[in-house]
């Protein structure tokens, strides 16, 4: 081995490949997107068997739709700021992406207080039993992506999001908006489909 | 790119990771927590096989009670307990605990989780050449979620109630209410508890599998440099990706119906005269949803098992595998139609008819792809000089099985023939022919070939045939009669038949397909045999046992965490140079360039040599490692 020989062989070519953790993460979208797909689809099926009792969402899901667009703008602001550097930037929009996080949560919650209102309850017919459902594991899923986020925020206030280390805030991005879009198409769908 | 590219390794050992200094853990670290993909392989191929035994005494226990109904089981009583009645034979809804509790293991515990997970774990860095997986941390955590899904499923099985008894599907009703049988009450919870774990731990696990294939490959390694093996994990692993979130999703919805009062499967129930409260709910939704997985389930268990015989086949025909883009081309063909055929497991729930010709076809066309496989294992047999290994026999048994059991589903996917045998035994002779052996056959086939890699041992070859020859004929006697049987419309799941004149004459079937489980099962104790008598006591294994060309032969005896000791192997040419015409050897490794074998490379080949030369002077001098 050490004896210096040396051999002349082509060079193998190099492999297509991106960063592991970023598409570990757009597998992990997948199977959410399969999940939730799998519920509407079931709704879509259970619906044309009949016996469904028609009500109207809560007002408050428009509101909470609305935070949670503005909240994916915030979060792409926040990517930009991280991409030139600007330290204070990243760390007041990721912050700001976070406050409305909650506060879509919080709408969600208050939304259900309005369907139980409405005399919608979690136990009765399945069409409302979907509606509870559906926002509740979405609901999860946005908990989860907060928590990403306080992480996020922890490390921009460390300055350690900056243009050289970005793939956490890629990731944190990538997740929040897809949160963002599920959310629109599950509310969209249940308003087509009431 | 005049400029001169050329980098000149000059250290033999070249560190490039700082992966490969030996890890020095404390016994937690190395063999409980760890984070190596080897190790976790171990662990799930014990658990499997743990699991596989246990599966397998079950079914015995039951084929008991179906062979000689009317034998004393009293023997029986000091491990069963109050499940064995006042009269000596087996509690009738503890039968359908014990059927419902070997369909779960088998499928989920053993031959999903011990199949993939014993060897996407063990083979796909090995055989990509990379380190480790993408994340070994969540590799560690696939298999202690799998251990913790294990514990809730293994204390289910001792509970008073008894474990889960609605079938391993779980249909709604049965399954949703404590009053419909025993086994829905707190078994069917426990057995919701242990599915939702096992499918975080299959989702982690699948995930990392994905990411490692497309992203840890090692330079040189491209897609159609890949071993069918990998092919193979990765198709399973993304119909596992896309698939068991369903499942997810059903049993959710059943956890709600059955501790929170919602009504998604359950709809006009009267119990003993009295009305339950839920109105509106549909139990065919659950099956949809049941299905859309469990059929994509079938090719989770099958693929792996034809992934690692397109290996050994190869490897013991000394040829190439016959039409290498035609095997994965079928294989990503099964993996599409798998997701489009799940209704005809459900043509006598009522389907509109025009429905149910819509899946027939699509169901009939899965032939299509599975014929180009056995016809390519068999042309990579034809004229090849075999070489009957143990692992080599597990695979044209493996063949065998997914022939035999694969046309009978020709019948069984037609919609209309399917009202004559849907449920009966003929469906269980053709599952566990196709899926069930076939992978069992390719998961044993799996672990004779590469226990040398596991272990850095032998098998005793001898007792492997012993073995094949006993489970092989077994298997058949076994499922064989079942044709008949189910033609002659024998029902599944039936605790007894005596009280049918019609079916009586079927009795001494039934007696022999029980004595050959029994046979069957004892023959796994060689192999159990074999297995832990080798670890320890086994031959020596030399560095490349089989005369393979894949990359995980290239490795040392006792593969430290990291895999190579040095550098990475490069991969210069496909995995299935063998017996090459002008070769010196019968393979070709693929670490080997094409510029050290101009006596047997092809013009194509001599061709590709020379672009590298002339194109870019990407000439590149490498001290030989090896």
């Amino acid at each position: 081995m050490a004896t210096g020989e040396m051999k002349i062989v082509e060079e193998p070519k190099k492999v297509l490949t991106m960063h592991p953790k970023k598409f570990a993460l757009w597998l992990f979208m997948a199977s959410v997107l399969m999940l939730f797909a799998s519920w509407t689809s079931a709704y879509i099926v259970r619906q044309a068997e009949g016996n469904w009792v028609f009500f109207e969402l809560p007002v408050l899901f428009y509101y909470s739709t609305a935070i949670i667009v503005i909240s994916s703008v915030t979060m792409q602001l926040g990517y930009w700021a991280a991409k030139r550097n600007q330290f204070d930037k990243v760390r007041s929009l990721v912050l700001a992406t976070t406050i409305l996080g909650v506060l879509f949560l919080a709408g969600q919650v208050m939304g259900w207080a309005q369907l139980v209102g409405n005399s919608i309850y979690f136990v009765g017919n399945p069409s409302g039993s979907f509606v509870y459902v559906i926002t509740g594991v979405h609901g999860l899923h946005i908990l989860s992506a907060i928590i990403f986020l306080l992480v996020v925020l922890n490390s921009a206030s460390k300055k350690r999001i900056h243009s050289g280390n970005l793939a956490q805030m890629e990731m944190c991005t990538t997740y929040w908006h897809f949160l963002g879009f599920l959310w629109v198409y599950l509310f969209i769908f249940m308003l087509i489909n009431r | 790119m005049a400029t001169a590219d050329i980098k000149v390794h000059t250290e033999a050992h070249h560190d490039d990771h700082g992966h490969d200094h030996e890890h020095h853990g404390n016994f937690w670290t190395n063999y409980i927590f760890c984070q190596d993909h080897k190790v976790i392989a171990k662990q799930f191929l014990i658990t499997g096989m743990a699991w596989a035994l246990i599966g397998g005494i079950l079914s015995v226990i039951f084929r008991l009670q179906l062979g000689f109904p009317d034998a004393s089981l009293e023997w029986l009583r000091p491990v069963l307990g109050g499940w064995i009645t006042p009269e000596g034979k087996i509690d009738s809804e503890f039968y359908l605990a014990l059927v419902t509790m070997h369909g779960t293991i088998m499928v989920f515990f053993v031959l999903t989780a011990g199949l993939s997970g014993t060897f996407s774990n063990f083979l796909i860095p090995l055989q990509v050449g990379a380190r480790d997986m993408a994340s070994g941390f969540m590799n560690m955590l696939s298999y202690w979620f799998f251990f913790l899904s294990s514990a809730f499923m293994f204390t289910s099985l001792f509970i008073s109630t008894g474990p889960a008894g609605g079938g391993w599907t779980i249909y709604p009703p049965l399954s949703a209410l404590p009053q419909a049988i025993q086994g829905s009450g707190l078994g069917m919870t426990l057995w919701l508890i242990s599915m939702a774990l096992f499918i975080v731990s299959t989702l982690l696990g699948g995930i990392n599998y994905i990411t490692t294939i497309i992203n840890m490959r090692t330079q040189g390694m491209s897609f159609t440099r890949m071993p069918l093996t990998i092919w193979a994990f990765f198709f399973t692993a993304i119909i596992g990706l896309l698939s068991f979130p369903v499942l997810f999703g059903a049993a959710l919805l059943l956890i709600f119906d059955r501790s929170f009062g919602t009504s998604f499967f359950l709809s006009d129930i009267y119990i003993a005269g009295e009305a339950l409260p839920n109105v509106g709910g549909s139990p065919i939704l659950f099956q949809h949803l049941f299905w859309f997985l469990g059929h994509p389930e079938v090719y989770i268990v099958l693929l792996p098992a034809l992934g690692i015989t397109s290996e050994i086949i190869a490897t013991n025909s000394r040829k190439p595998i016959f039409g290498y883009k035609a095997m994965v081309g079928s294989m990503l063909f099964i993996a599409i139609l798998s997701f489009v055929v799940w209704a005809h497991h459900m043509f006598v729930t009522g389907m509109n008819p025009f429905l149910g010709s819509i899946f027939t076809l699509l169901t009939l066309i899965i032939a299509v792809p599975s014929a180009v496989k056995i016809f390519n294992y068999v042309t990579t047999l034809w004229k090849g000089n075999i070489r009957f290994t143990s692992a080599m026999l597990f695979s044209i048994g493996l063949v065998s099985f997914f022939l035999t059991g694969g046309i009978t589903g020709l019948f069984l996917g037609n919609s209309a023939v399917d009202i004559q045998l849907h449920d009966t035994y003929f469906v269980v002779a053709h599952f566990h022919l196709v899926m069930g052996s076939a992978s069992f056959f390719g998961m044993i086939a799996g672990i004779y070939h590469w226990f040398p890699k596991f272990f850095g041992r032998m098998m005793d070859e001898r007792l492997g045939a012993v073995h094949f020859w006993i489970t092989f004929v077994g298997v058949y006697m076994v499922f064989f009669p079942m044709h008949y049987i189910g033609i002659a419309g024998f029902p599944r799941r039936y605790y007894s038949w005596t009280n049918f004149e019609t079916f009586s004459s079927f009795a001494d079937l039934n007696m022999l397909v029980s004595i050959a489980a029994v046979v069957t099962l004892g023959a796994q104790f060689i192999f159990l045999f074999n297995f832990f008598y080798s670890i320890w006591r086994g031959r020596v294994a030399p560095a490349n046992p089989w005369g393979s060309t894949t990359l995980e032969w290239t490795t040392p005896r006792h593969p430290g965490h990291g895999n190579w000791p040095g550098e990475i192997p490069h991969v210069y040419r496909w995995p299935y140079d063998y017996s090459k015409p002008g070769a010196k050897e019968d393979y070709i490794p693929q670490t080997v360039p094409y510029s050290e074998t101009p006596e047997s490379n092809l013009p194509h080949e001599n061709e590709l040599v020379k672009l590298e030369m002339g194109n870019s002077g990407a000439i590149i001098p490498d001290d030989k490692r090896h």
